[in-house]
């Protein structure tokens, strides 16, 4: 492992009983970026990064995470790295402020809990108590409780499922600026546009195994794709794939003398790659447990 | 996307007894806040006081000794395990199921701190609790605070034994019902069950033999025992099964069982429901 790498991850396998979760994943994930793991429900992302938060244990491969083997990290380990879980529903009595900095008091250098509140937009309801708040409130209470400890590096799983748009939007420009800091920062989503809004890197799971990874205008080709052209032609709608849009639309311009009716050009979203993707993983790869044949070493829990 | 990393200055973790008086705080203030369990964890045992004394006159056997001083010591000794056992143990599994543990476990909070949070926030919720039942007893029935040093340390021990066994025997606990639907149901059995054979209504040695012996291998008659070893006058052991108050076999049972489960805990206890 060298000094740029937060994470170093190789031939990671977990079965649980016959069904296995993960099958061989190998990641690096650099210092200071944002990388998004995506991938179905029960493709393996949850386990993958359970694992690296310490939280399940691995059946084999090599994990290292900050230069330390999760499955032994102890507390200056976790006084590094921060989490944020999917749901936290406690009917806490405490109040915002009171809660962060009882968290505070666990971190040897934890940043200032004031403006930690400050930072994820909860200023006016520091005085609240926790089970009072709305769903997106208690969601940045979490990011907050996630980054009192002034990590290194963040785990962010679905962080933004349940907002609504605008909620959504404020809370990228949190993380957006989290990054810029420097904190590394591990995200899991099953937004698209999410990845595509935070992410450095994007990385595709699908049956246990790492699709690709890319950054997300590249991922599976997308840059170079041949771009498709759409227009409404007297006979009907009429498409093409080429790899001149340019030059197909001048010549329609040309043929058509002027405006082209219901004229599109588009390239493959990351939606589109990403369905690609894991649909062909799951074609050659069914899942569950029946047929699949046993990983090679470990299966046991 | 820089590859420079800020050396950190080594900033010592915060010490296991800082994060310990951190966490009292914190279980006390979050239990004082919640009114209606306030009221109602306090208020079981005194109503449970005051029926028992208005149903029940006279003495126990032969001893002179009113037999509603003989179930305030057992009721003391029951409300000590209603508030550490039963509302510890469904707080847990409460705490357990909405992700509270699993939160706290990918922290640097030291394991051991949860713990003693628990446990000094257990001590000073029975503390008060012992304190009302008392001066009910005091003000009702006649009961009198020990009349020696002695008695006051053989009180002093008994509470601090039996609160940490209690305690530690529903952390222990917490780890059996799968949710927090089942919790009630799981900690609230033995406990009731084991009221009624360890001598907190009924005189103990009333009970059938068979009884008698289930109830013995269990810590709560050996806790009620103790406190009546406190509180009461010594003519009641002429109704004591082993006419003695068996201090030293009540010191054993309940550290048995208090090193048991903490060896319980250590080895089952679980931050996640999943794994």
């Amino acid at each position: 492992m060298d000094s740029t790498t937060s994470v170093r991850v190789r031939g990671l396998r977990k079965s649980y009983g016959e069904t296995i979760a993960v099958d061989g994943v190998d990641l690096d994930i650099f210092h200071g970026e944002v990388f998004a793991l995506l991938g179905p429900n029960g493709a393996g992302k949850t386990t993958t990064v359970g694992i690296l938060e310490g939280y399940r244990r691995r059946d084999s491969g090599e994990v290292s995470v900050l230069g330390t083997d999760p499955s032994e990290g102890g507390r200056e380990w976790r006084a590094r790295i921060g989490i944020v879980l999917q749901s936290n529903a406690d009917a806490s009595e405490l109040s915002v402020r009171e809660m962060i900095r009882y968290f505070a008091a666990y971190y040897p250098d934890p940043r200032d809990p004031d403006e930690v509140i400050e930072a994820v937009g909860l200023a006016e309801k520091a005085g609240a108590k926790l089970r009072q708040l709305s769903g997106g409130q208690r969601r940045r209470v979490d990011v907050a409780l996630g980054i009192i400890g002034n990590p290194e590096l963040l785990f962010l799983d679905e962080p933004t499922t349940g907002f609504d748009p605008e909620a959504r939007r404020q809370f990228w420009r949190l993380i957006s600026g989290l990054a810029h800091s420097g904190t590394t920062i591990l995200l899991t989503t099953h937004y698209l546009e999410e990845a595509e809004a935070l992410a450095n890197r994007v990385g595709v799971i699908a049956a246990g195994r790492i699709r690709a990874i890319d950054a997300p205008a590249e991922l599976g080709g997308r840059a170079t794709a041949k771009a498709r052209v759409s227009w409404l032609a007297p006979d009907g709608r009429r498409s093409v794939q080429t790899d001149t849009p340019t030059r197909v639309v001048a010549e329609l311009a040309g043929q058509l003398d002027g405006e082209i009716p219901e004229l599109t050009v588009t390239r493959p979203s990351l939606e589109d790659v990403y369905l690609a993707m894991i649909g062909h993983a799951e074609s050659d790869a069914p899942p569950g447990p029946p047929g699949r044949s046993p990983a090679p070493t470990g299966a046991t829990q | 996307m820089s590859t420079t990393v800020a050396v950190r200055p080594a900033v010592a973790l915060p010490s296991v007894t800082r994060v310990s008086l951190s966490r009292t705080g914190l279980e006390l203030k979050s239990f004082f806040r919640r009114r209606e369990a306030v009221v109602f964890t306090f208020s079981l045992p005194v109503i449970l006081l005051i029926i028992f004394g208005s149903i029940f006159h006279g003495t126990v056997g032969t001893t002179g000794v009113s037999f509603r001083l003989y179930f305030t010591a057992g009721i003391i000794a029951s409300g000590i395990m209603s508030t550490t056992f039963v509302n510890l143990g469904i707080s847990i599994v409460l705490e357990r199921e909405d992700g509270t543990l699993k939160r706290l476990a990918g922290t640097p909070m030291p394991k051991a701190a949860y713990f003693a949070g628990k446990a000094l926030s257990c001590l000073v919720i029975a503390a008060i609790e012992v304190a009302i039942l008392l001066g009910i007893g005091i003000a009702l029935y006649g009961l009198k605070l020990p009349d020696s040093g002695e008695r006051w340390l053989t009180f002093t021990w008994v509470f601090l034994l039996g609160v940490a066994t209690c305690t530690m025997l529903g952390i222990a606990v917490s780890s059996v019902p799968r949710s927090s639907r089942s919790a009630a149901a799981v900690l609230n059995l033995p406990y009731l069950v084991l009221q009624f054979i360890s001598g907190v209504y009924f005189p103990f040695n009333s009970l059938p033999k068979g009884m008698q012996t289930v109830a013995a291998i269990f810590p709560l008659k050996w806790l009620c025992q103790g406190l009546r070893a406190a509180l009461l006058p010594d003519s009641l052991l002429a109704a004591e099964p082993a006419h003695s108050w068996e201090l030293g076999k009540v010191a054993l049972v309940l550290t048995a069982w208090l090193v048991g489960s903490l060896i319980l805990c250590l080895r089952t206890f679980r931050w996640q429901n999943d794994r």
